[in-house]
């Protein structure tokens, strides 16, 4: 288990008198605190790490969740900010001292406007609730992460997430208009507006990606786009991962950017194919799924000429999609690419690097060399037009040390996406899981510079601590216990 | 005028800020000082220049990024992307019909700045495409944020505050921006229009299309025009112009302007010169959702006007008057929006809010970062916010 910060012990003291003052806040169903309803919300996505909170808070409104936040403000309560619980960093993992603040009842869509693009939505609603409520006006919001049934846009907006998509339409920071949130303190503030480029400080920019440090995000306005005519794919399959890798970077040179660009490794090839029969190509070392938008004619024109470029790289296997069907079935392994793993083995990590792309041949070979040598199996996915790796590290969880050795394959992948240039989370978030790699990454004084920030937003350290930053020498977290 | 301090390196930034931070000694820091006139005069006996810091030091096309110190002329990162058929993507204007000077804008005052052209509306502003940033504190220290990469969530975004800060929160000495390439061909509908309202119509319509309309300006004057751009392959600018064109039919007179026109158009709006601004006049920016463009353009009551980003950019010129000013802020006040003074004579500059007032939890939150990013309050002193 991790290490997390000790309770604090007037806190766990109080803990009678903090429930009751809780449930006089939020009276009726709002408080929740018997051990059976409480453990629902003791993990997240990333399940190994698990741990009840003091109590669960189920607020309405804004002025629910400004009065939560004001009452353990005063009574020195550490809160965690929660949406569906999808986080795959630990970001919604709770402390044993802590309130689980839900947002997941703040789910109405408060407005739609189609002629200014945007839809005011509460904390709550989920990613792909936003989209089902405009299709039928063909509009849609645009990052789709692959978890969009379940995760909520409070939390998109704290982790900043990214989707199969967000080489063209960008990522969620890129999508926003204005948020309505929660200081600790409990004030309420709102930042950005309906329009574009507010004048003053970034505020929309900082609190995009803040995993839960800065405050309580309870309203978010987004932007809304028209969906293109249509889409398609292709699949092209290479003989080394250095091929497809050249096939790439042609790509990117031609001056076509794909709405959707993914790798695949052997490995994830041959998970996928087992699971979802999508007629993938096993002799293959590496595939591409490269997607496209416009009118028919448009696809046409643009899968012609990315075929062209990739017939030049002598590729083993090349389907070009003719109908939306096909293109599906090209898709369905990929989607299926978490089950297909979990098929064979249960339990797995999913990692989250992102290296400069010129250095994928390079990073896939030393993971394969790591693999060996702590007898883990990885599959390898890849946002390969923005750099974005996913390796999924097998494991036996009920051996601990297989998971130990997962943790450590999974640092030492992370580690090689910095020294090669690139980062340790794309899109993920660091959360509990990379918070102590944040030194390989970071300065001793960036990092201070970062926590005096998180200090001017919430001096006690009270807003979903032990995350983001290195546990050990905490200042922030010294203090506060 | 002040004296310039203009040091060689990074490590030659870092030594003035920390000896200006022991003094207590404020600086006014610049680029070229090509948008010294914008927001609020600094007062600082020293300018702290980074026209020295200049290179591109990175550019991987096939990556999509571009890094850059801050004191590289924009012009050059622009020739040398586009040898490579690339471009910034936020399209960022120069602004010298409004500013004067003939010296080129740098990378460092264009992100401090975080001026977009027209593209903004469907492709993001400067700010969403900072991927790194190498910056020096208010006490000298060198800090970096972001990297090298296209995604990237490790840490806080100190891009994004840096960006639109006018330096007031550190001094930018290097970026990383995200490019893309530039597209095959560029086309434009121009729709004559009864008033700025129905031109406001037609720009949503386009704008909710699904063609991918990279422009939507609105052009007052006797017959307003609204004009959409599509670029793209040239197959897909001539399909994409022809489907667009039919569903603009319903809001007047439909005019096709072709690949070299258009982008001369576009140039122009970039730089607001259909603005006509007078030489004596005031300059304001107004950002709303786009419906309320409009509204704003008729509650300042101003002489000259021009619209971008579907309606939502309002560009105003006029008297250089408080009066005038207070026009203009109730204006955006009533739309919900925000806006800037963007040119107006000194004292005026001095004597008026030039951004909107922030609620009292927000200014709280600025002063305690002011405090974290600048404890002596040595940068860019009073150019956003007097005191
Ligand atoms: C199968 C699967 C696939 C996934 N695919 C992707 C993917 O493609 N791309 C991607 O980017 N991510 C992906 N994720 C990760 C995860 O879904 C995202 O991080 C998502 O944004 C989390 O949303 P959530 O509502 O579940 O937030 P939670 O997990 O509940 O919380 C996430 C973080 O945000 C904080 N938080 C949540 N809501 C608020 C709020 N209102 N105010 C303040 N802080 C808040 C929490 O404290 C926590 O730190 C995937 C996860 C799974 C399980």
């Amino acid at each position: 288990m991790i290490d997390l910060p000790a309770p604090k012990p007037d806190v766990m003291a109080r803990r009678d008198e903090i429930l009751a003052g809780l449930q006089a806040v939020l009276p009726g169903d709002g408080i929740i605190v018997e051990p059976a309803r409480v453990k629902p919300y003791e993990t997240d996505g990333l399940s190994a790490y698990r741990q009840p909170p003091l109590a669960v808070a189920l607020p309405r409104t804004t002025e629910e969740v400004a009065a939560i936040l004001a009452f353990c403000h005063r009574n020195g309560v550490r809160v965690v900010p929660r949406g569906a619980g999808t986080s795959l960093s630990g970001g919604a993992l709770p402390l044993a001292d802590s309130v689980v603040l839900g947002l997941m009842r703040m789910n109405r869509i408060l407005e739609v406007d189609y002629a200014n693009r945007l839809a005011v939505v509460e904390a709550g609603v989920t990613n792909l609730g936003i989209t089902n409520h405009v299709a039928a006006d063909g509009f849609f919001y645009a990052p789709d992460p692959s978890s969009q049934l379940a995760c909520m846009i409070g939390g998109n907006v704290n982790m900043n997430s990214g989707g199969a998509h967000c080489l063209k339409y960008g990522v969620t920071a890129n999508n926003l208009l204005g948020l309505k949130g929660v200081t600790i303190e409990g004030e309420v503030f709102e930042v950005g507006g309906r329009h574009l480029d507010a004048a003053g400080y970034d505020w929309l920019g900082l609190l995009t990606g803040s995993e839960g440090q800065l405050a309580v995000i309870t309203e978010v306005t987004v932007r809304i786009l028209h969906a293109a005519e249509g889409q398609r794919a292709m699949l092209a399959a290479f003989r080394a991962n250095e091929v497809a890798g050249q096939a790439v970077d042609a790509i990117i040179a031609s001056g076509i950017i794909p709405v959707a660009l993914e790798f695949m490794d052997r490995p994830a090839i041959h998970a996928c194919e087992a699971f979802a029969g999508a007629g993938y190509p096993l002799d293959a070392e590496a595939m591409l799924i490269i997607e496209v938008e416009g009118s028919t004619e448009e696809q046409d024109m643009l899968l012609g000429r990315l075929k062209e470029i990739c017939e030049r790289f002598d590729p083993i296997s090349l389907k070009v999609a003719e109908t939306a069907e096909q293109s599906l079935a090209i898709w369905k392994g990929r989607k299926g690419a978490f089950g297909a793993v979990g098929r064979i083995s249960p339990d797995y990590l999913c990692m989250d690097g992102t290296i400069p792309t010129g250095q994928l041949p390079f990073v896939l070979k030393r993971i394969g060399e790591m693999s060996a040598s702590y007898g883990l199996q990885v599959a390898n996915i890849f946002h390969a037009g923005d750099g974005n790796l996913h390796p999924l590290i097998m494991f036996d969880a009920n051996d601990p040390k297989s998971f130990h050795d997962a943790e450590q394959f999974g640092a030492d992948i992370l580690t090689l996406c910095v020294e090669v240039g690139g980062c340790l989370t794309g899109e993920h978030g660091v959360g509990v899981e990379k918070r102590d790699l944040m030194t390989v990454q970071f300065t001793p004084f960036e990092l201070d510079q970062m926590r005096a920030l998180k200090t001017a937003f919430d001096p006690e350290w009270l807003l979903n601590p032990a995350k983001v930053f290195p546990l050990k020498d905490n200042p922030g977290l010294r203090q506060a216990a | 005028m002040s004296e310039t301090l203009a040091p060689a390196d990074e490590a030659g930034v870092s030594a003035a800020v920390a000896a200006a931070a022991a003094a207590g000694e404020p600086l006014a820091i610049e680029g070229r000082g090509t948008k010294r006139g914008l927001l609020r005069p600094v007062q600082a006996a020293r300018t702290l220049s980074l026209r020295r810091l200049s290179g591109i030091t990175l550019y991987r096309p096939q990556e999509l990024i571009l890094s850059a110190l801050a004191g590289t002329p924009v012009p050059e990162i622009e020739a040398a992307l586009a040898e490579r058929g690339q471009q910034v993507i936020a399209e960022p204007p120069v602004l010298a019909a409004i500013f004067g000077g003939s010296e080129p804008p740098t990378l460092g005052g264009l992100v401090a700045t975080n001026l977009s052209g027209p593209r903004r509306i469907t492709a993001g502003a400067m700010r969403d495409h900072v991927m790194g940033i190498r910056a020096v504190n208010g006490l000298g220290e060198v800090f970096r944020s972001g990297g090298r990469v296209l995604k990237n969530v490790t840490g806080l975004d100190l891009c994004k505050l840096l960006t639109g800060a006018h330096g007031t929160l550190g001094v930018i000495t290097e970026v990383t921006l995200k490019v893309l390439p530039a597209a095959e061909r560029s086309g434009t509908l121009a729709v004559t229009v009864p008033d700025l309202a129905t031109g406001v119509r037609a720009l949503s319509a386009g704008l909710g299309s699904p063609y991918g309309v990279s422009g939507a300006a609105l052009l007052p004057g006797e017959a307003p025009r609204a004009v959409l751009r599509i670029e793209e392959f040239a197959e897909s600018v001539a399909y994409r112009l022809g489907r667009l064109r039919e569903a603009l039919g319903r809001f007047g007179d439909v005019a096709l302007i072709e690949d070299a026109g258009s982008r001369e158009l576009w140039r122009g709006i970039r730089e607001a010169e259909p603005l006509g601004a007078d030489a004596e006049d005031a300059v304001w920016r107004v950002s709303v959702e786009p419906t309320a463009g409009p509204g704003v353009v008729a509650a300042a009551g101003l002489p000259r006007a021009l619209l971008d980003w579907g309606g939502g950019l309002v560009w105003l010129a006029g008297p250089a008057t408080a009066e005038s000013h207070r026009r203009v802020m109730a204006a955006a006040r009533a739309a919900g929006g925000s806006f800037t003074l963007f040119r107006a004579p000194e004292p005026l500059r001095a004597a008026l809010p030039v951004l909107p007032e922030e609620g009292p939890v927000l200014a709280g939150l600025r002063d305690r970062i002011r405090t974290v990013m600048d404890p002596r309050g040595i940068l860019n002193p009073g150019r956003m916010y007097a005191g």
